[in-house]
């Protein structure tokens, strides 16, 4: 994974001491809050509803144990023991001290990690496949372009102020696992005649306009790929709404120009900035790239093919039906290498609130990347880690660790493993809870067993119209709202983050909290009766349409 | 009623306004009337609230003080799935009248 050269810890290392003064002119009263608001979100420092929030970058989602490990020293130290994985591959921490957050941010430059830019009307961090560089149907390991641009996001004057915030995937497989198309910009790196380059997607997002990205340029050449994201975000920055918040984000702009002429544009300013010359030398790419070489894979743990040898693993330990079985079969993801797998860690117990972790946990987590993961480890967007190159023989005693940790849940994928935001229990933006639903749900199909029956289903559930519980893109998503001054869930169906991308559609009046919940299984109860051999929720929802299940749910 | 809360400065921690100063307790709280205004410029001014606002409440039969909306009642008391981590003391009378 990349590590810092001393330019970039030079640069984390200032900014830690510039906001160190700022905090401290604030606490002083020589900063008013007005003042002070703009650097402390620069520095991801929000103010939540119990306390301040301070959002962590985790780059693409990628760490090491190291790393792993001062993130659960902050957790004790100064917060309250646990944090919150979110839907950017980031970490939340709920109870965070203004008097600490200096102290905080020096402790994150320790292990080469910040806050910056995980606010503010600025390039947020950058996210990617979580299996980068691991999955087996990669065509191009996307982490050393979501690298580069990371660079060349990080303090970038000219997008410091844009109109809203914007926010880049990378991907590099025709899977998409990063709701790449959900994105301001998604990019695709493909590999055509052998020659690498980019897909670029742009004006995509959820929120309260949800938007599926259009193609805008189908191959850019890697020795112009900055160059075309910096065409992108000029047009978005000369034009971009900053009129109405509400009409701000680039989205907006490409719907009311339309894709060509947005596309049209970016052309224009394209030509103009290659003779200005700002793309980096490819040799800084090269650079970039050795650090995401493979780890040395063994290869004395591939003498037999995967699937005989995980299958005689699977029947020295229980078979398939044991508890270990089904966490093999649902949390598990096809590797590249052979003899090896990339292990998903539920943070969805039954009844727990997605996506949070203890300090103990992540402690267990650091120690198994580092005995079992050539000391990688993932953030997921869907708020769960993963361990990318785990040996199959190495996968029964992983199991039993994770699983004494409460980190064993076999449910990636399933009805279980509910995105959520924060919701009204954290979050000043919220109108509703998120996490008490995802807790009743999880929780109710874990007892009756169903969840396995049911299979792959992708619940997302939202506490406001912001989406950061991706509810548009839910197989199944819930909405919480206020009316009249009560909680109430809107329900959608029919949504996809994946490759396969489509927006949710709502499927009538809201419910109260009991009723959403007994509304999911209603709606789970059609599709079992509905479905064809194979065929996932969203399959059968796509081929019997809304109407089955709004019978059931208001007949 | 008309009371006023905001986030203690150094701590972030919810507090309301006692009449005198910042509590921690939302049983605390006081009707300030007409006066919110003047209080919470005085107060923000003098750093002793960060983002203080004046929300409407009601006293119930119990005699305690609880806000009107929602959002100001999940503050009162803390995170509704962390109830470990509720404001010490403030939750004698339960969770129901939260939601």
């Amino acid at each position: 994974m990349y590590r810092y050269d001393s330019y970039d810890q030079a640069m984390v290392d200032a900014r830690v001491e510039e906001f160190r003064d700022q905090a401290r002119r604030r606490l002083e009263g020589k900063l008013t809050e007005d003042q002070f608001k703009p650097l402390r979100l620069m520095n991801g420092l929000y103010l939540q509803l119990h306390a301040y929030m301070l959002r962590v970058a985790i780059p693409y989602g990628t760490l090491n144990a190291r790393q792993m490990e001062a993130l659960a020293d902050i957790a004790e130290k100064y917060d309250r023991g646990y944090g919150h994985f979110t839907t950017r591959q980031n970490i939340q921490y709920n109870w965070i001290k203004l008097e600490d957050a200096a102290d905080i941010l020096a402790d994150l430059a320790k292990v080469e990690m910040h806050a910056i830019q995980t606010s503010g009307n600025c390039i947020r961090n950058i996210s990617a496949d979580h299996f980068a560089g691991a999955a087996a149907d990669e065509v191009v390991d996307p982490r050393p372009y979501a690298e580069l641009m990371r660079q060349w996001s990080s303090f970038h004057p000219e997008f410091t102020y844009l109109p809203r915030k914007f926010k880049i995937a990378v991907i590099g497989s025709e899977t998409d696992r990063a709701a790449m198309r959900l994105h301001d910009i998604g990019i695709r790196i493909v590999k055509r005649d052998g020659e690498i380059g980019a897909q670029f997607y742009a004006g995509g997002g959820m929120g309260r306009t949800p938007m599926i990205a259009p193609l805008i340029r189908d191959f850019v050449p890697l020795d112009q790929l900055i160059t075309y994201a910096e065409a992108c975000l000029r047009v978005y920055n000369r034009y971009g709404r900053r009129d109405n918040k509400y009409k701000a984000r680039i989205k907006i702009l490409v719907h009311e120009l339309g894709a060509a002429e947005y596309t049209r544009q970016v052309e224009e300013e394209f030509a103009h900035m290659l003779s200005v010359g700002v793309e980096p030398p490819l040799e800084e790419l090269a650079r970039i790239a050795t650090h995401f070489a493979d780890p040395p894979f063994v290869s004395s743990k591939v003498e037999t093919p995967f699937e005989q040898r995980l299958s005689t693993m699977l029947e020295a330990n229980g078979g398939q039906g044991s508890a270990f079985g089904r966490w093999v079969r649902r949390n598990t993801h096809a590797h590249k290498a052979p003899g090896y797998v990339s292990a998903v860690i539920s943070l969805k117990p039954a009844g727990g609130i997605p996506g949070d972790a203890t300090a103990d946990q992540m402690r267990v987590v650091a120690k198994l990347a580092r005995d079992y993961s050539f000391d990688e480890l993932r953030v997921m967007h869907t708020q769960n880690l993963l361990l990318p190159h785990v040996a199959i023989a190495d996968l029964p005693t992983l199991w039993q660790a994770l699983d004494a940790a409460g980190l064993g849940s076999p449910n990636m994928d399933t009805i279980e493993d509910i995105i959520a935001c924060p919701g009204l229990d954290y979050c000043s933006l919220a109108n509703a809870r998120s996490i008490p639903l995802a807790q009743r749900i999880s929780e109710r199909f874990a007892a009756s067993g169903r969840t396995e029956v049911v299979g792959e289903l992708k619940l997302k559930i939202s506490g406001c119209i912001n989406a950061c519980g991706h509810h548009h893109a839910g197989h199944i998503g819930i909405l919480g709202v206020d009316k009249k001054g009560k909680e109430n869930f809107q329900l959608s169906l029919g949504g996809s983050e994946a490759e396969d991308v489509s927006l949710a559609k709502i499927t009538g009046p809201g419910f109260d909290e009991d009723g959403v919940v007994a509304a999911v299984e209603k709606v789970t109860d059609v599709y079992l009766a509905t479905r064809a051999e194979g065929e996932r929720f969203l399959d059968t929802y796509r081929r019997i349409g809304m109407e089955p299940f709004k019978e059931a749910l208001y007949g | 009623m008309k009371i006023l809360t905001g986030n203690d400065l150094r701590s972030g921690a919810v507090t309301w306004w006692n009449g005198t100063g910042w509590s921690l307790f939302v049983d605390d709280a006081v009707d300030v009337g007409d006066d919110a205004e003047e209080i919470l410029a005085r107060e923000e001014a003098a750093r002793r609230v960060n983002v203080p606002y004046a929300i409407e409440a009601t006293i119930d039969a119990g005699g305690h003080v609880r806000p009107a909306h929602i959002k100001d009642r999940v503050r009162a008391l803390g995170p509704t799935v962390r109830r470990d981590l509720a404001v010490p003391t403030a939750n004698k009378t339960g969770w129901d009248w939260v939601i």
